[in-house]
């Protein structure tokens, strides 16, 4: 449901069916919602065709990358000769997205179970539910999950009555967003410093404890549920005409809409018509300015643009920004844009991990230039300096955080750039916090 | 809460049995570090030099080690800080919908003054963070481990009248 409100006819609830309703965060209630079926139905197959399904399926990682979910589980070795780990992604943490979260804190059984089908499919005995440590709800939530599984025997050294081994631990995090980073979260399980590394080699090689392993996001896991439910055609055909972006997805939308939460959707479904339908519109009788449809780091799109897109990864694509997490940030016009990309420049600096010289002063001066912009007292030259600048920070790094805070910076002064330009001329006064 | 006599160790008795659970859900000492420190923090409510050693005693690393992963982690406390921390997000999200106002009440009402600071009477420690991931509703604020939504301006003083 488009949790914390009533469910919108033009939703499709699958995976937010039991958003709100704590009767489905027990074992006994996942139960009697259908819970733990998938899980039977895996374990009675072979890995290789649980594999299989997701990848007719069409299932695409949620967590930003969008990368096939049953082709990463098939680049993990066939024969188990060492320990193989799943690392599910749960330290969400990138602006404008919350629906990890929401999963977490309603149907903590259903990540359990996606996390259990992949252990199975991968052959990894372990899995590590890597969660923010700032998601102290959630951590209490998913913990007394874990413990009744253990309980019910779903999890453990006979795990559902296979006489297999099936073992999850929570690893909380403390704070770095980088350490959504597949390779610095696996530094952070070590107990290292949450610093990406460089690939190759890559996990499915030699990932954590330098073992094979999987690392997937939340969403991704509990979509896993319903492909292995009710088949990869079903899955494939709940998409509206795409068959690269399949399933639903869930938006987190927040910013200036009149109600902000988590939306479900078929993959393809019109942002506009999400924005100014589902969530009510703008507040106060506003109008739309501009939206970053899949979380901070990826381009913004004006509104023209905002009501040309389709929501699936294609569709983003081709109005020239990425789907990434389905964090949907709704700008109004009386949103100052400099301000707020300026706001994002200096989220992207505070979690620069500071181990790529690009990335650690670049991030840094895109906010002392933007800054100086607000003070009034920048230059039209800053602006050709920050596009030098975010080039140089584009794809010249271990990892894509810098890529990340240039993304918002050349689509923004791209768009608007005449905002920018009336802090430059005087025509918009100094913002007195910064003077 | 500077360590002043002799120093006690953290892990013992119960919080080592807890320590030891731990120990058996990784194949490596080195990765309890994260739990490890989490422990010490909910004790002492901040990270002492004393305890890294210690940390690193346990573990098998160096104090050096532990201050290094300490330092990289913005959740560590490596000084004291108020009865209640308390962060406020003001990433964009929560900042288009008037996030810094927020900031602005709970400095003035808990007298703290300054981001990081602690008051006088030593019952909050107030800081802005990056993004707290509720973005849908703004403003996003966590008090010691409680996290509470849709925190507004006039919301605050009821807010900090629940930390005495």
């Amino acid at each position: 449901m488009g949790y914390p409100h009533e469910p919108h006819p033009k939703e499709t609830l699958i995976l937010s069916k039991h958003f709100g309703d704590a009767g489905a965060r027990s074992y006994d209630g996942w139960v009697k919602c259908g819970g733990y079926q998938a899980l039977k139905r895996a374990l009675a197959m072979d890995p290789a065709d649980v594999i299989e399904i997701v990848k007719e399926s069409g299932l695409r990682g949620r967590g930003g990358a969008g990368f096939p979910t049953g082709l990463k589980w098939s680049f993990m070795p066939k024969e188990r000769r060492k320990p193989h780990y799943l690392c599910c992604n749960a330290d969400e943490s990138e602006p404008g997205t919350f629906k990890d979260r929401e999963i977490m804190r309603w149907t903590p059984h259903a990540l359990i179970e996606g996390c259990a089908i992949a252990q199975h499919a991968i052959q990894a005995e372990v899995c590590y539910i890597y969660i923010r440590g700032e998601f102290t709800e959630p951590i209490a939530i998913m913990q007394a999950a874990l413990d009744e599984a253990y309980r019910e025997g779903v999890l453990g050294g006979n795990a559902m009555g296979t006489n297999r081994r099936i073992d999850m631990y929570i690893h909380r995090g403390a704070g770095a967003y980088i350490c959504g980073e597949e390779t610095a979260l696996m530094n952070s399980i070590e107990g290292r410093r949450g610093n990406p590394r460089i690939r190759p080699p890559f996990p499915a090689q030699q990932g954590v404890f330098g073992m094979p392993t999987t690392i997937n996001n939340v969403e991704t896991l509990v979509s896993v549920l319903p492909v292995l439910n009710e088949g990869a055609e079903w899955y494939k055909d709940l998409s509206l005409g795409n068959p690269k972006s399949t399933g639903t997805k869930l938006f987190s939308v927040c910013g200036h809409v009149r109600k902000p939460g988590n939306y479900e959707v078929t993959m393809g479904f019109p942002l506009g018509e999400l924005v100014n339908d589902l969530c009510g519109g703008m507040r106060d009788g506003r109008t739309l300015k501009a939206c970053i449809p899949g979380g901070s780091s990826v381009p913004i799109l004006n509104r023209e643009e905002t009501e040309a897109c389709l929501l699936d990864y294609e569709g983003c694509v081709e109005q020239g920004t990425m789907l990434g997490s389905g964090g949907v940030i709704v700008f109004d016009d009386s949103a100052d844009m400099v301000y707020q990309i300026m706001r994002l420049a200096r989220f992207y600096a505070h979690e620069s991990c500071a181990q790529c010289t690009q990335c650690r002063e670049g991030t840094a001066w895109t906010v002392r230039i933007l800054e100086r912009i607000l003070r009034g007292e920048g230059e039209m030259k800053d602006l050709d300096l920050l596009l030098d600048l975010s080039e140089q920070m584009t794809g010249k790094t271990i990892c894509v955080l810098s890529d990340s805070c240039a993304a918002p910076i050349v689509s923004g002064i791209k768009k608007f750039r005449d905002e920018f330009e009336a802090y430059i001329t005087g025509a918009k006064q100094p913002v007195a916090a910064l003077t | 809460m500077k360590a002043t006599g002799a120093y006690e160790p953290i892990f013992a008795g119960e919080r080592r049995k807890r320590l030891d659970d731990v120990f058996t859900c990784y194949p490596t000492k080195r990765a309890a570090l994260l739990p490890a420190l989490w422990i010490v923090q909910q004790t002492h409510g901040w990270i002492s030099d004393e305890a890294m050693t210690e940390v690193g005693q346990v573990l098998g690393v160096t104090a050096a080690y532990v201050k290094g992963v300490v330092t990289f982690y913005t959740m560590y406390h490596q000084h004291p800080v108020g009865r209640h921390f308390i962060q406020v997000c003001t990433t964009t999200p929560c900042n288009l919908c008037g996030a810094e106002g927020v900031v602005e009440a709970i400095l003035e009402h808990t007298g703290c003054g300054d981001l990081g600071a602690t008051s006088a009477d030593g019952r909050f420690t107030v800081i802005e963070v990056e993004c707290l991931g509720a973005c849908g509703f703004p403003t996003a604020v966590m008090v010691d481990d409680d996290f509470i939504e849709g925190v507004t301006v006039d919301g605050v003083p009821e807010l900090l009248g629940r930390y005495p």
